[in-house]
């Protein structure tokens, strides 16, 4: 048992709540307390204290930078934000009919994608233990709705096996399942498990094997009703007189394991992709939007910071804007900086030895994003996937299925391919209409309606993204250098996704700035 | 679902310069040779490793590129008058590089790094990268 400061159990805290203030100022209790949560949003920040007319400089408009910057008015502090693009929102990013992006290199697309289509390049999907990102939605009216992580009807696709066929998730599955539980039937049989499971429970364990197996009465994993109920029909159950269903062929356990597709079963167990999890009505960019009504105000864009100078009290950053022009500069008693490592470090700027040695040190993860306009939902109407995502060992490695406006007869769109480490390099060497050729010759292999029904694409490779230069930091040596990231460095704090345990998600953004925010509050009343 | 299957067989068989020629006038890279291994690169040779990573950030010519920050040109570059630094950058990373000592063998490091150090302006030819000198830096 665990004990609060004032020497309390927490199970007796816990009671004496309850009883005093019923259920849900308990839960509320149990939430910061850490035992109902796995995020560690504490909830809503309520500082108390005098701001005292405070200024706060804060450097960059993304997720990081304008929680910093709306919590901190709130709590009275005089705030400014710089921010480098001509929008708010940073890596929280949307593409749609209308859009042009210039990656650094100086290839411009064009995004043609027709009205209510898009792509989202960087964050499209927040998991439900995300407590903070939820929140801010529900606070600033983001309207979500789920995304479909995993669907049974897509793919699990390896070149190198099944003749290069694609296989539906539910059979690759029920099948590795259905054989895992076979054998570990057999080994309970066998009793060679007697020193590890008693008598009892073994009879319990064959129970639980066949449910969970879909074995038959003989705890065999077999062609056949039990095994096709999970992983579909030969024949499908039907009505009238073509109503009896035959069942369909299990793939024997060799075939399974060596097709390697079992390798993404999994992907959907993951703590943060567990149903149900969301992304907002319209694409991600609602949440930068809606950040953006509540602190555009206090946005200068097109500001380049490019230096950062502390002095007595102070600090300075000088900012050119962003197309040219003459510096200026902004000062103020503190500074919140969002500006990721992989710019900062190259920012000419005045913080200690060991914070610019931790700067320098983080590299940022390569990452490349294509989508693609068909102009038809084929793989709903052609295949019967509504959402969810289909895994390939393909240099594209994904493919995900639109999680909204199901069954419309205009143009779709597909997140085609979503790459990481040596396919995401080349996808970043390539031209945008190289990359485009790359990823439709290989989607083809799994949905072969590809060329026929292409429309237009764009892709986003993350180190030619000029406001970011990567996808999200890395840290050379996290436990030696992590806590001496959020030290207070003269005047300034860091924040954003990096200054986080949930590096390349939205939670980890805000959170780090809600954390910075609060110590800075602190300093300030404390003083 | 069956008849879907074997237009994939069909398609499969497609070669990437057919798929490009499709595309019409617009002139593609040749892609053979990319994109074989899913955890490594398989160009060789200094130039083909270096269009099918570097060339990302340092642009095709060496020329690097500015945004809210700066990828470094390697056109006329004097940190490359020994081969040690550039090593050393690839195999470890720094700042938005990540260490690319995981893609890339020692045979490409060194034949990238001598081809950037006599290239785009660059005449380093002296004391060369080799596989052992990159072996030893990693
Ligand atoms: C491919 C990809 C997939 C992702 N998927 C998910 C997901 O599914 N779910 C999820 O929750 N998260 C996801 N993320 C992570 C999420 O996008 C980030 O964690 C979060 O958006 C980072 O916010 P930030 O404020 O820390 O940084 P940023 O959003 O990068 O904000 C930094 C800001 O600083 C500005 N800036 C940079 N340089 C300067 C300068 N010199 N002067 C002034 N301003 C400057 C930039 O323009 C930018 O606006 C993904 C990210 C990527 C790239």
């Amino acid at each position: 048992m665990t004990f609060n400061s004032q020497g309390v159990s927490r199970r007796s805290l816990l009671s004496m709540i309850g009883a005093v203030a019923g259920a849900g100022a308990m839960y509320g209790a149990m939430s910061t307390m850490g035992l109902a949560q796995t995020s560690n949003f504490a909830g809503r920040l309520d500082l108390q204290g005098d701001a005292q007319g405070t200024r706060v400089l804060v450097l960059g408009a993304g997720l990081a930078g304008m929680t910093a910057a709306y919590e901190l008015r709130a709590a009275g502090y005089q705030v400014t934000v710089l921010e480098y693009r001509e929008k708010a929102g940073g890596r929280c990013w949307t593409l749609r009919g209308g859009d042009s992006y210039t990656e650094l290199g100086g290839d411009t697309q064009d995004v043609t994608f027709a009205e209510g289509n898009y792509l989202n390049p960087g964050p499209w999907r927040i998991p439900s233990d995300h407590y903070a990102v939820l929140d801010y939605c529900k606070r600033f009216g983001v309207k979500l709705e789920p995304f479909i992580q995993v669907n049974y009807n897509a793919y699990l696709h390896n070149s190198d096996a099944f003749d290069g066929q694609p296989q539906r998730f539910k059979e690759i599955s029920t099948d590795f399942r259905g054989h895992v539980a076979e054998l570990l039937a057999k080994v309970v049989d066998q009793q060679a498990l007697d020193a590890d499971v008693t008598e009892g429970d073994a009879q319990l364990l064959m129970d639980a094997l066949k449910r969970y197996g879909a074995l038959n009465d003989d705890m065999a994993y077999v062609t056949g009703e039990e095994s096709s109920a999970y992983r579909g029909w030969a024949v499908p159950e039907g009505g009238g007189t073509t109503g009896k269903p035959e069942p369909s062929e299990v793939h024997p356990l060799s075939v399974i394991l060596q097709s390697n597709l079992w390798r993404n079963l999994t992907a959907g167990d993951n703590l943060h992709m567990q149903s149900t999890i969301f992304q907002p009505v319209g694409g991600m960019d609602q949440i930068a939007q809606a950040f953006e009504r509540e602190v555009g105000d206090l946005i200068t864009f097109d500001a380049k910071v490019t230096r950062i100078r502390h002095e007595g009290d102070s600090v300075t950053a000088t900012w050119v804007p962003s197309g040219g022009g003459d510096e200026q500069t902004e000062t103020a008693d503190y500074c919140i900086c969002t500006i990721p490592f992989s710019i900062l470090g190259q920012i000419d700027h005045d913080f200690s030895g060991r914070m610019s040695g931790i700067i320098d040190s983080m590299y940022y993860a390569s990452s490349f994003k294509c989508g693609l306009e068909f102009k038809r939902r084929f793989w709903e109407q052609d295949e019967h996937i509504y959402g969810g995502i289909s895994y390939t060992n393909l240099p594209i490695s994904l493919i995900s299925y639109p999680s909204t406006d199901y069954f419309s007869d205009g143009p779709g769109v597909l997140l085609a391919a979503y790459s990481w480490g040596a396919g995401s390099y080349q996808f970043n060497a390539l031209p945008p209409a190289d990359r485009i050729e790359a990823v439709l010759d290989y989607g083809s292999q799994i949905h072969p309606q590809y060329r026929d029904e292409f429309l237009s694409g764009v892709s986003v490779g993350w180190h030619k993204v000029p406001w970011v230069l990567g996808c999200y930091g890395i840290w050379a040596d996290r436990e030696a250098d992590y806590m001496d990231a959020t030290v207070m460095d003269g005047r300034t704090l860091m924040a954003g996704e990096h200054i986080s345990y949930l590096p390349a998600w939205m939670e980890g953004a805000i959170l780090s700035a809600l954390d910075a925010v609060e110590r800075l509050h602190a300093t300030v009343t404390e003083a | 679902m069956n008849r879907i299957f074997m237009l994939t067989a069909a398609f499969a068989a497609l070669t990437l310069p057919a798929a490009a020629q499709e595309a019409g006038e617009v002139v593609m890279i040749d892609r053979g040779g990319w994109f074989e291994d899913p955890s490594r690169l398989t160009q060789s040779g200094g130039q083909q490793v270096y269009e099918a990573i570097c060339a990302a950030c340092h642009m095709p010519d060496g020329e690097g590129a500015v945004g809210a920050g700066d990828y470094p040109a390697l056109a006329d570059n004097e940190n490359l008058m020994t081969a040690d630094y550039p090593i050393y950058l690839i195999l470890q990373g720094q700042k938005a590089m990540p260490p690319l000592g995981g893609v890339l063998d020692d045979t490409q490091v060194a034949d990238v790094v001598n081809y950037i150090r006599t290239s785009f302006g660059n005449d380093y030819a002296e004391d060369p990268a080799t596989p052992d000198s990159v072996a030893a830096a990693r």
